[in-house]
């Protein structure tokens, strides 16, 4: 089954993705932290038998201890798990559905942290998603929660409705203009959070940025969404009107070009070199300078992560043949 | 480059720390990094919330009077473990320490009521609204309307709260 992530999205020229992720405990085992080995696999049994029961749904049911370190960190590469919960093993397990929309992490800082992905901006559809099959868990397994300050949850800067609603976004140009920080400190005002896309405290790689609502409680599921989509919304409008400012330039032509010509000609290709020069790439296709489609480069930037190509490809077990693997496979695509 | 370590292999992992204000460089090759533990790239990164969280709980947290502190009945974590690992142990603990946590959770989300979906579990339908609660839920819903820019249902919720604000006056 083809997964989601290869699919056009609205707004596709600037939004990659869209993610909604509600933390859920039961009432009756203490939180993760406080819970043993055993514990754990019984929080994540009751969960998957009643999703599992529902039938209807094409899940599969991994435990972290089965995965190899590759295969975890690809799955933290795809942004399917945290990467915290990679390096989880006794305990921990993960529901996936079969084109990887729906990954639900079992006893990760939360007993259930229930996760939709869709390309592009949705963030009502996901959240359409993540609530019916939160309704299905809800209607067999008793949830912690306090009518003063909703759904209980380890940490608690989560209480409230326990919602992170994230959007994936690529700003090569507000990058370029130096907007980014004067853009993060004004979404931050708003109650969102915008940061690089690898995770708290990382250079965003590739200009790949998520924003995110950081407040959960005291505002419906539905308003928090409603802020967050307005704020995308400005911001694709002006990541468009920079680029269109920028690509007037012939220099900035040029450059977008010449990313192109080493992409389709180089030899070794690491992440790093990669992702700055896909970065400059999808800018031009996302302006129509280049007709190679996003979704084709949407598609190349999770395939060529790391651990993604060490997983594919079992020679690919050191830096320098990873960097070749990289390097033809790139070519292929773009030529 | 060579690995600073081995000087055999290239360089591939490149470290740099800020300790006390001295950055220090160092640049080593893939089995070296790994050797020193610098080989998971996700760990070590960015800012621990939890702790972040703990820090908060313990400025924020009322002064304790002398004595042995409470324990929570079902997972026994005390309160002091919870503002030291800035984690809360069970569903309980929310329930036993709710007081003194509630200042840090008006702190961290300026909010002390839930206003979103409600749980199968809640047992709020066992229990009337007291006036505060639908007086906030009343705002909340006012300032929804604001947000939708539907001025005339945020002026009835505003009228209505004037009302309720009147009644429990007199």
């Amino acid at each position: 089954m083809s997964k989601w992530y290869f699919e056009k999205g609205d707004q596709g020229d600037i939004v990659i993705s869209t993610r909604i992720r509600l933390a859920r405990n039961l009432d009756e085992f203490p939180f993760p932290a406080k819970l043993d080995a055993a514990g754990k696999n019984k929080v994540n049994s009751l969960v998957k038998s009643t999703l599992f029961a529902n039938g209807g749904n094409d899940f599969s049911y991994i435990e972290m201890k089965d995965l190899s370190r590759v295969q975890a960190v690809s799955l933290a590469e795809r942004h399917l798990i945290s990467p915290e919960f990679a390096s989880k093993k006794d305990g921990s397990a993960l529901i996936l559905s079969s084109d990887e929309s729906v990954s639900i992490m079992l006893c990760e800082e939360d007993h259930i942290r229930l996760q939709v992905m869709k390309s592009g901006l949705a963030l009502e559809e996901a959240y359409d998603i993540a609530n019916k099959l939160d309704n299905v868990i809800d209607g067999k397994l008793k949830y912690a929660f306090d009518d003063r300050i909703g759904y209980l949850t380890q940490c608690p800067t989560n209480l409230g409705t326990a919602m992170r609603a994230s959007v994936m976004l690529h700003l090569p140009a507000l990058t370029r203009c130096g907007q980014m920080s004067r853009l993060a400190s004004t979404v931050s005002k708003l109650g969102l959070t915008i940061r690089g896309a690898n995770g708290e405290g990382s250079q965003p790689r590739g200009d790949m940025y998520q924003i995110s609502n950081q407040i959960t409680l005291g505002i419906t599921e539905e308003t928090a969404i409603a802020n967050l989509k307005s704020i995308v919304l400005q911001l694709v409008a002006q990541e468009r009107a920079a680029a269109a400012e920028i690509i007037k330039n012939p220099a900035e032509e040029d450059k977008i070009f010449r990313a192109l010509g080493v992409l389709k000609n180089a030899r070794l290709m690491s992440t790093d070199e990669f992702m700055e020069l896909i970065s400059v790439v999808r800018l031009g296709a996302a302006r129509g300078i280049i007709d190679t489609p996003v979704e084709k480069i949407n598609e190349l930037i999770v395939n060529m992560q790391p651990a993604t190509i060490s997983a594919a490809n079992s020679e690919a077990d050191n830096p320098a043949a990873r960097d070749a693997i990289r390097a033809k496979a790139v070519r292929e695509a773009l030529s | 480059m060579l690995c600073q370590n081995c000087g055999k292999n290239e360089a591939t992992t490149h470290i740099k720390q800020i300790i006390n204000g001295d950055m220090a460089e160092s640049h080593l090759c893939a089995e070296c990094a790994a050797h020193l533990g610098y080989s998971d790239m996700f760990s070590g990164f960015g800012l621990n919330l939890s702790e972040l969280f703990g820090g908060f709980l313990g400025d924020m947290a009322p002064a304790v009077a002398a004595g042995k502190s409470r324990r929570c009945p079902k997972c026994g974590t005390s309160f002091d473990e919870i503002v030291r690992d800035g984690r809360v142990g069970c569903a309980d603990c929310y329930r036993t320490f709710y007081d003194r946590l509630l200042p840090s959770i008006q702190r961290i989300h300026g909010k002390i009521k839930h206003n979103g979906k409600i749980s199968s579990a809640s047992p709020v339908e066992a229990r009337p609204e007291t006036a505060e609660e639908k007086i906030e839920r009343l705002k909340n819903e006012m300032n929804d309307a604001v947000a939708k820019q539907d001025f005339e249902t945020a002026a009835k919720i505003r009228d209505e709260i004037k009302a309720l604000e009147g009644g429990e006056k007199k």
